[in-house]
């Protein structure tokens, strides 16, 4: 069986539409508060780039190529890897006030359980 | 079934799954709720397709099979020093320098898009004109995409201290672009057969991505400070654009669809973001703003009147509602816990206090809402502006910390250069109290008539010392009111 993807012009087309108007939709509606946050995330997700540096890589028959190969892996996983880390660490700041003393009851609860017990 | 179909199959099935993660994790980032869970699953489907990518192995062409041991042996090599060392970096970075660190992370996208273009096209493995021609447009984003935000990583960094001009810069950055798509052209015109007779191809490909990327360098040169998130942001949708048109020409629709999401939610973003500053996108990238035009002085009337930081920390305490107004000043200071602190205070007396926040505020649209995250403030005391404004006029002191052109009235003025701009209506609030260092301008290098009302106060000195006084005048208060 064969399981290659054989994408033409037109299919791309489509493919290329549907992404850009999903792209448009769901930022539309995230809030203000969040846009760093945002910039970030979909930064990281261009990282997906890494994937398609490992097939230039994999593919390289001359020393030229796997140079290049793995100068865009180099990069890619850069993208990736630094994207995710700076987005995660941006939002697990957000907290409200609300979890801020809900997570003050909890921890109480904590600290008392080992006393009831 | 051979061990082909099997690899084509398993990385077909992961890559559609590392789709719909992309995007359900996208959408879990609209609400602060599940907006961390919303990155881990993102994460989770850039896992599963970088682990599958090693199945490619089983699929590669013949010439690249007696090198495949090598090529793993990179790949595995290139993937944990670039991802450890971008790891390192990005939980090691400083809150403040976040908008630039992104900039970094998006050039590199970039220059991985530019050299996935580059093992093509110098393997000539591209099929038919329209794939060639795709490759070498993504490859055009991709490495203009890569200098630029390395431009732009140097400017918020610091290193490259002022914008660049020189007269007729704009025809010249033109006439290079109009260069390097005439070598692009003449690229695609060659390879299809016609034998060169300037240049041997590689030599070619050499010369097109060189001017590409000194037109990024070109383009992101004269513009200010001011405008690199506008800036940082179109890069970010090329980059998502670039990876979007290279996952075509590999056949890879995950590559295709994470790019072309990005391409689009990052272009909302850079329309978003220039809306707040009310200026138009091509008004950033060709209009030298904020250069060295003269503006009139004008006749402003009042003058400025400073006043003790403890003074103005204990008029807050006696106040019924605060709103505060945080600036780049407050960051570059380092003065956010400070003023946290401070608010505690403020609340613990049964002051109501909000934060308000400009769509500009910080480096970065949303960058003062991270930093004020990042020192504990809960995200339901932050408003934004359209939220807030209306508020002013019945609050009792507005606070402006290392804040300027987001409160300045003149943009309320026709004749004034950033007429239009949406502004925090800081000045209809009963008391206003600016913290400031100096009697300097803002980035707009506008007089800001709201520092000479009647109702305005002027406290000078670095955000955090000038929080700290308000603290102890505070604080000074409660033990005496104790005994």
């Amino acid at each position: 069986m064969d399981f290659s993807i054989q994408i033409t012009g037109f299919v791309a087309l489509y493919i290329f539409m549907l992404a850009a108007f999903a792209g448009w939709v769901i930022i539309g509606h995230v809030p203000a508060i969040l846009h760093t946050p945002l910039m970030s995330g979909s930064n990281f997700v261009h990282g997906i780039v890494v994937v398609g540096g490992m097939f230039a890589l994999l593919n390289a028959s001359t020393m030229q190529e796997q140079a290049i190969g793995f100068f865009a892996v180099l990069l890619g996983a850069g993208n990736a890897a630094g994207g995710y880390a700076v987005t995660d660490r941006m939002l697990a700041m957000f907290q409200t006030s609300g979890h801020e003393t809900h997570r003050g009851k909890h921890g109480h609860a904590k600290s008392s359980r080992p006393k009831a017990v | 079934m051979t061990m082909t179909s099997i690899a084509q199959l398993t990385i077909g099935v992961t890559d559609l799954a590392a789709a719909l993660l992309f995007l359900y994790g996208l959408k879990r980032m609209s609400s602060p709720v599940t907006a961390p869970s919303g990155i881990f699953v993102a994460g989770l489907g850039m896992l599963v397709a970088v682990l599958a990518s090693f199945l490619y192995v089983f699929d590669v062409s013949a010439a690249a099979k007696p090198h495949l041991m090598v090529n793993v042996g990179l790949g595995v090599l290139a993937l944990v020093v670039g991802g450890g060392f971008a790891w390192w970096g990005g939980k090691k970075v400083a809150m403040t320098a976040m908008p630039q660190m992104v900039a970094l992370y998006n050039g590199m996208g970039g220059g991985a898009a530019g050299a996935i273009a580059a093992t093509e096209l110098f393997g000539n493995k591209t099929q038919g004109t329209t794939q060639l021609v795709v490759t070498m447009l993504g490859a055009l984003i991709g490495a203009i995409s890569l200098s630029g935000s390395l431009i732009a990583w140097a400017k918020l960094e610091g290193v490259i201290k002022r914008p660049l001009r020189i007269r007729g810069q704009q025809y010249f950055n033109i006439l290079v672009l109009l260069g390097t798509l005439t070598v692009a052209g003449y690229l695609v015109y060659v390879t299809r057969g016609v034998s060169s007779q300037l240049l041997p191809i590689p030599q070619l490909i050499y010369l097109f991505f060189g001017c590409a990327l000194i037109y990024g360098i070109l383009m992101t040169l004269p513009i200010g400070g001011a405008d690199m998130p506008v800036v940082i942001s179109i890069y970010n949708a090329a980059t998502g654009l670039a990876v979007g048109l290279e996952g075509f020409v590999i056949g890879n629709p995950a590559l295709m669809i994470a790019g072309m999401v990005v391409g689009a939610a990052g272009t909302l973003l850079t329309l978003l973001m220039a809306q707040a500053m009310n200026r138009s996108v091509a008004n950033v990238l060709f209009t030298n703003f904020g250069g060295a035009q003269k503006h009139k002085a004008g006749h402003i009337k009042g003058s400025l009147k400073p006043t003790a930081a403890a003074d103005a920390g204990i008029f807050m305490r006696y106040a019924k509602s605060v709103i505060i107004i945080p600036g780049y000043g407050l960051a570059a200071a380092q003065g956010q816990q400070k003023l946290y602190e401070f608010v505690k205070l403020l609340r613990a007396a049964d002051v109501s206090v909000k934060f308000a926040i400009h769509p500009v505020a910080g480096r970065m649209p949303g960058q003062m809402d991270v930093l004020l995250a990042e020192a504990g403030v809960p995200y339901d005391l932050i408003f934004q502006l359209d939220d807030i404004n209306e508020e002013f006029k019945t609050t009792d002191v507005a606070l402006v910390i290392g804040a300027n052109d987001v409160v300045n009235p003149a943009a309320r003025t026709k004749s004034s250069p950033i007429f239009g701009m949406p502004i925090l209506n800081a000045d209809q609030a009963k008391q206003v109290y600016v913290v400031k260092r100096g009697q300097g301008k803002g980035y707009a290098d506008i007089v800001n008539p709201l520092f000479y009302a009647d109702n305005c106060n002027m406290v000078y000195g670095d955000a955090a010392a000038v929080l700290t006084m308000m603290i102890e005048a505070v604080r000074g208060l409660g033990a005496k009111a104790a005994a």
